[in-house]
């Protein structure tokens, strides 16, 4: 069993070239649980909620008043400076998904705890908010740093209130534009005689059910979830819209934070998987997402994908077990939960099986490089929309799919070659792939690679070669 | 395609400006000069480049290939020169062609790596030197012959010193030349999963990066991007080429010829691209070692060790010729019983056809080419 390879690539991100070797690997684990660094370099200097809503706003604004102006330019046929300043403006709030990208990739690269790092991508791909929205796109990276890192070592309540209440959430499903049908708002408008009266709806209350807590098919219903989206209601952010809503907020209100605005809120008690909720306001929700968070059908949904994380396609039934019993025992305590993980068999007892996905295996190449692998120029964001992986874009709120088929595809491995052989291109011989080779692969190096790299035409394909080997392409 | 320096700064390159040495600040007479090194990565069969047809051991160690060169140039009583080479044939007859055989740096054993860092390095052992011996050769040089860009994504070891030089690399993919295309499917053979999807990959994809591609094009387009990089009045005057492809352990006569083809145009566009200038040039095409006498037995040759060099350009010292002290091909004239043996120094041929072009001392280019050997 090639163990000390499965402690850097399965839990890890892959051995930097500068790492002691992995003496016992599983303290090597469970040590990173305590040293793990929430808020690591590589991320200060991030913008904050205000600065990023507030490029989105300007972005929109500049947006409007281009429109009006190439509409009354149309008449002379000046339409194209118009999309060009449409373009610019654009850019401007792009940036802020641009630079969080490559500070992403920055701290995975720098990290002295690769496992809490890989944890605190899983959690990411598990509370998927998708950067397809212009609203979200910004918010992506402060998402994870903000909402995801600070608890990922804590308990799953708190993980699943924080990605909830972050604006990218609210605003990638739908819940700044959720409205309680009998909140004061909501009655205001009808005694106007409106005929469009903002109502419920029930993205975010459905999607926590199914994709973040219980699961698919364990037994709540569409009442279940209406309910829950009524309870959700008051939940918007500031500085956003220009809707309605919006003239509700605070005056003091900062663009980009999360408010629960009472007037939006639908008033009375809810009764979710048979429970009553009358709490008032915002602690309503608060307590029903702290029950969801502790149901069984929640224990067992989050032990099948954190085994098959570590396990692969099929993960084994007692590690599940195991892990649930875990997770209910503790009531959702994640330090707990993976230090079990850690001391199963399970994960250690096969070979690499998995296969990584564009994110694990250019992370763990650029891990193994002493010299920079790209240049300073690279475009971050748009080589992993190339290798079939944009990052905070998988497309739909169930986040990226963790199985072997969904990354090892015939076009995706050239890519991968490619970019190898690019980046070995680059670096040429400042680094040896037969020096590297036993470092990065470990117990994993077969006679047949290290040989295939060893007969290389040249320094690079030997490095080419390393991080196209079969071992390394997997974890 | 020309590209002015300007909008190879735009693009992204730096062409760094050469630094200025006391003593060299007089302006060269004449079209400056200029050097085109093109290294061979992968160990080129030099005897089937300029095959010894007239060595009596060659046709039996050569068994079923002994006839590769069968349609080329005759150079002389001795060698044949490798048909695809047919623009370089014509050099030779206009005495603008010399290949220097039975040639080797000082490296004596067998890994591509090693072999590579003294061809480039010029130093006395594999990684002795972080600079190379280009790099060296530019402090000899005035200020405006030393502007020089490698066509590689990085610079390479041979072009590494104490001035600052340019690279260029065409950005386009694919970036996966064949020969890493072939050795992957080697690795992948006995992989249940990355077989399958391996073998569809390749079949869609197309092969355009390596120089013997497209039918000897590729080499063409080279030639065109090298030649059009040192032509206007402030591009470079060295220039360093890369090309891969070499190792050819199996099937060479087929690879050898499309490697060959792609040399011969990159060499013939270079030719025409360079124009007038090209009667100032030097060309220098070098591998890192040779390839057995013998042929294996999957119809390819194996790490060798003495090889042929060629030196190429308007002004050479000795055009029209090949130059060896021959060792010949029986077993026991051979190094270690395998390899032609070299019997002399690719440094000194590098120094002195250098020391020429640029009318410099041999000695001093010598010492400081290869201050180690």
């Amino acid at each position: 069993m090639a163990v000390q390879y499965l402690a850097a690539n399965r839990f890890g991100l892959g051995r930097r070239f500068d790492d002691p070797p992995i003496d016992d690997p599983k303290a090597w684990l469970t040590r990173q649980i305590g040293d793990y660094d929430p808020a690591p370099t590589a991320l200060a200097g991030l913008a904050g909620r205000e600065a990023i809503a507030t490029a989105y706003a300007e972005y929109r604004d500049e947006r409007q008043a281009m429109r009006r102006a190439v509409n009354e330019a149309a008449m002379d046929g000046g339409e194209t400076t118009g999309e060009a300043i449409q373009r610019m403006a654009r850019a401007g709030f792009r940036r802020h998904y641009a630079e969080a990208t490559g500070a992403r990739l920055a701290a995975a690269i720098a990290t002295p705890t690769p496992f809490a790092e890989r944890l605190v991508h899983f959690w990411a791909n598990h509370f998927a908010i998708s950067a397809d929205k212009q609203t979200v796109v910004g918010f992506a990276g402060n998402y994870e740093n903000e909402a995801i890192r600070p608890h990922v070592m804590g308990k799953f309540a708190d993980l699943l209130t924080a990605a909830v209440h972050h604006p990218a959430m609210l605003l990638f499903l739908d819940q700044a534009q959720s409205f309680g049908p009998d909140s004061a708002f909501a009655t205001r408008v009808r005694s106007r005689g409106n005929r469009q009266v903002p109502g419920l709806n029930e993205n975010l209350a459905r999607e926590i059910m199914e994709l973040h807590t219980l699961g698919v098919r364990t037994g709540y219903t569409q009442a279940d979830v209406t309910s829950f989206a009524k309870v959700l209601t008051g939940l918007t952010v500031a500085g956003l819209g220009r809707g309605v809503g919006q003239r509700l907020m605070p005056a003091d209100a900062r663009p980009g934070e999360t408010l629960f605005v009472e007037r939006l809120h639908q008033p009375g008690a809810q009764t979710i998987l048979g429970k009553r909720y009358d709490q008032p306001g915002a602690k309503q929700a608060e307590a029903v997402l702290r029950d969801l968070a502790v149901h069984p059908a929640t224990a067992r949904h989050i032990a099948t994908k954190l085994a098959r994380h570590f396990t692969g396609d099929e993960p084994p039934a007692k590690l599940v077990d195991r892990l649930a019993q875990d997770f209910e025992k503790t009531g959702g305590d994640l330090s707990s939960l993976y230090r079990t993980l850690v001391a199963s068999p399970e994960p250690w007892s096969a070979e690499s099986a998995m296969f990584k996905s564009p994110w694990d295996w250019t992370v763990s190449m650029l891990r193994a490089l002493r010299t920079p692998g790209l240049g300073q120029r690279q475009n971050i964001a748009a080589m992993f929309t190339q290798l079939g992986q944009p990052v905070w874009r998988p497309g739909s709120p169930k986040g990226y799919d963790d199985m072997v088929a969904t990354w090892a595809g015939s076009a995706a491995l050239m890519q991968r070659v490619e970019l190898a052989s690019r980046i070995a291109g680059r670096i040429g011989d400042r680094a040896d792939a037969r020096r590297l080779a036993p470092l990065v692969l470990a117990d994993a190096l077969t006679p047949e690679t290290s040989q295939a790299i060893a007969r290389a035409d040249s320094p690079g394909q030997g490095l080419a070669m390393l991080f196209a080997s079969p071992a390394f392409l997997r974890r | 395609m020309i590209l002015s320096r300007r909008s190879l700064i735009l693009s992204g390159i730096t062409v760094a400006a050469a630094g200025t040495l006391p003593g060299f600040a007089y302006a060269a007479a004449g079209t400056p000069r200029r050097l085109v090194f093109i290294i061979q990565r992968g160990a080129a069969d030099g005897l089937a480049t300029v095959a010894p047809t007239g060595d009596p051991a060659f046709a039996a160690a050569r068994r079923a290939m002994a006839d590769e060169t069968a349609g080329g140039a005759k150079l002389d009583g001795m060698f044949m020169l490798h048909p695809a080479l047919a623009q370089t044939a014509g050099l030779y007859t206009g005495k603008q062609a010399h290949f220097a055989h039975a040639v080797a740096t000082a490296y004596r054993d067998r890994s591509h790596f090693d072999g590579q860092n003294m061809l480039e390095g010029g130093g006395s052992r594999p990684y002795g030197r972080d600079d190379g011996w280009v790099g060296r050769l530019l402090t000899l040089l005035p200020a405006a012959e030393r502007d020089a860009i490698a066509i590689a994504p990085a610079v390479p070891l041979a072009l590494r010193g104490t001035v600052q030089v340019g690279t260029y690399a065409p950005s386009r993919l694919p970036q996966a030349d064949a020969d890493l295309i072939a050795r992957l499917t080697a690795m992948y053979a006995n992989d249940p999963l990355l077989h399958p999807l391996w073998d569809s990959a390749v079949k869609t994809q197309e092969l355009a990066s390596d120089i013997g591609g497209n039918n000897g094009r590729n080499g063409a387009e080279l030639g065109k991007l090298a030649a059009s990089l040192m032509v206007p009045a402030d591009g470079a005057r060295v220039m360093m080429v890369e090309t891969g492809g070499w190792d050819t352990h199996s099937g060479q006569r087929g690879r050898l010829a499309a490697q060959l083809r792609g040399l011969d145009q990159l060499i013939g566009s270079l030719q025409t691209g360079l124009g007038p200038a090209w009667n100032d040039t030097l060309v220098i095409v070098a591998t890192e070692f040779g390839r057995t006498v013998e042929v294996n037995g999957t119809g390819g040759t194996d790490h060798g060790t003495a090889s042929t060099a060629m030196l190429l350009g308007g002004g050479l010292e000795a055009g029209g010729k090949v130059s060896a002290d021959w060792p010949g091909l029986g077993t026991a004239a051979r190094y270690e019983g395998r390899d032609l043996k070299p019997t002399r120094s690719l440094e000194s041929v590098i120094a002195g056809a250098v020391a020429h072009h640029y009318a410099l001392d041999p000695k001093r280019v010598m010492t400081t080419l290869y201050p180690d050997v």
